[in-house]
């Protein structure tokens, strides 16, 4: 058997875990306290199981819908799809459509509820600024999304928060509602509502820590399946760097779409670390240096 | 892929198969045979090089073993997309020994760790009115399928010819069923 030059980053593995692990102790946590407050939770869980469901099966229309992209076929983007079969063809896994927004902001992203129903979506703006190779790098990232089923662990991950969004709507209603009433009811309310406001919170964080990670193992797979980790990198620069200069206006309706965009679609200060724990994106710093940390393995001997 | 990787947002690099290479001669004779479509003696194989000192010396072995047997001459092509491809030539067209180099050349990718570069493999063949013709193998799928550009003409595949060629060879070679899987190789240095 040959030997292999891909390891697996431990370190990433042993975060991605923790995080996994987070969001299910405060599943379990959220339960236990619907059970000790009596509340009749099956309603809620249906309905916002059901949504999440219909967000996760139709993810790939709704995303190209939302970021406005169209399918394009081989005879219209030879370039684009050329490329895109031979990343699959040195994964071995199945092709995914390929579709073009038109839009200048450099962004991709890739969605779909399975890699066999997934699409790949680039923007013009993007097809304008990268070079081949970086192109490549873009591509095989997004790829690695699909091929790591990011879109349905994001969804299972979502639930949580979406599950304790639900609980903070129906408790304020429910305690305006019976408040008057009977005191004790409006005191259970309030607890619900502390105890939802507070889980969606570390929910929340715990889901976008994930994401950072899920962005970090997807640039490791795309430098490890491309072989070339500093085309990737200087991709993120380019992306990084013009999207800064843009103004938000226009792309913050890009958000709805950004945990699985390449680039977060807007544009923050790192002024202090709290930002980063709500970002959904890995800072550019630390994105590079994993790939030059991997650039540092492939050329080992 | 299993449960556990999707959970961890990682995937193991697929594995190239390299023995099914050695099917190539007989089913050329087929196609010979039934297509009077003639081998060239020409054989690719086309990776993705990675960047960094460890693959640049073993591409130099690679180059330095095959100079040395006094075997077909070799060269390296990089093409439009990236990729490097391995071109070895015999004249009088020797399919056979065009073949075991070019394994040689997978097998000596693998040994050095770069096994998941590879793209694919071709041989080429051309038909009475000079026709081009590849058999294309996936490493990664361990599947072959047949490539043929129509000639003159910008960019457009002899679909007709191509599923002709597949289905005379389902029997010989495994042929890759999935038809989206046979992606086109415009240009590629040996066809």
């Amino acid at each position: 058997m040959a030997r292999t030059r891909y390891g697996t980053d431990r370190g990433l593995t042993v975060r991605m875990f923790g995080t996994l692990f987070g969001l299910g102790l405060m599943y379990v946590i959220l339960a236990a306290a619907l059970y000790a407050l009596g509340f009749s939770a099956i309603l809620i869980l249906g309905i916002s199981g059901a949504l999440l469901f219909g967000q996760w099966w139709f993810s790939d229309t709704l995303s190209m819908k939302a970021m406005r992209a169209v399918e394009v076929t081989p005879e219209q983007a030879p370039q684009l799809h050329a490329v895109v079969d031979r990343l699959c063809a040195m994964a071995d896994m199945p092709k995914p459509r390929v579709g073009i927004a038109d839009n200048d902001a450099p962004n991709a992203f890739a969605t779909g509820r399975s890699p066999d129903r997934s699409v790949v979506v680039v923007t013009t703006g993007l097809l304008r600024r990268l070079n081949r190779d970086e192109l490549e790098g873009v591509l095989a990232h997004e790829l690695s999304h699909v091929a790591h089923r990011d879109v349905t662990v994001m969804t299972v991950a979502s639930f949580t928060a979406i599950l304790a969004g639900f609980m903070v709507r129906s408790a304020m209603w429910g305690s305006m509602m019976r408040g008057r009433r009977d005191q004790s009811t409006a005191l259970m309310f309030l607890a619900v509502m502390v105890v939802s406001v507070v889980v969606y919170l570390i929910s929340y964080l715990l889901i976008n820590a994930l994401s950072r990670y899920r962005e970090l193992g997807a640039d490791r797979g795309a430098a490890l399946l491309t072989g070339q980790p500093t085309a990737l990198a200087s991709a993120l620069t380019k992306i990084t760097g013009d999207m800064a200069s843009i103004p938000t206006q226009d792309i913050r309706q890009m958000e709805s779409v950004s945990a699985f965009a390449f680039a977060p679609a807007v544009a923050g200060k790192r002024e202090f670390t709290l930002e980063q724990w709500f970002s959904t994106h890995p800072p550019l710093e630390k994105r590079l240096a994993q790939l030059a940390k991997i650039a540092g393995e492939l050329g080992q001997r | 892929m299993g449960f556990l990787d999707a959970v961890l947002g990682r995937r193991k690099p697929a594995r190239p198969n390299l023995d099914s290479l050695f099917a190539l001669p007989s089913a050329a004779i087929t196609v010979q045979a039934a297509l009077d479509f003639v081998p060239t003696g020409r054989a690719a194989v086309a990776f993705r090089s990675p960047e960094g000192r460890a693959f640049a010396d073993v591409e130099a072995e690679v180059r330095a073993l095959l100079d040395a047997d006094g075997g077909p001459p070799v060269e390296v092509r990089e093409d439009g997309f990236g990729f490097d491809w391995v071109v070895i030539g015999t004249d009088p067209a020797d399919l056979g020994a065009a073949v075991i180099d070019a394994h040689a050349v997978n097998t000596s990718l693998v040994e050095g760790g770069f096994g998941p570069q590879l793209l694919c493999s071709l041989v080429s063949f051309r038909g009475p009115q000079d026709e081009p013709l590849a058999l294309v193998y996936l490493y990664k799928a361990g599947t072959f399928y047949p490539f043929a550009p129509k000639s003159g003409s910008e960019q457009q595949r002899d679909n007709v010819r191509e599923l002709q060629v597949r289905d005379l060879l389902t029997g010989e070679l495994p042929m890759e069923a999935n038809l989206s899987r046979w992606f086109a190789v415009w240009d590629a240095p040996g066809l």
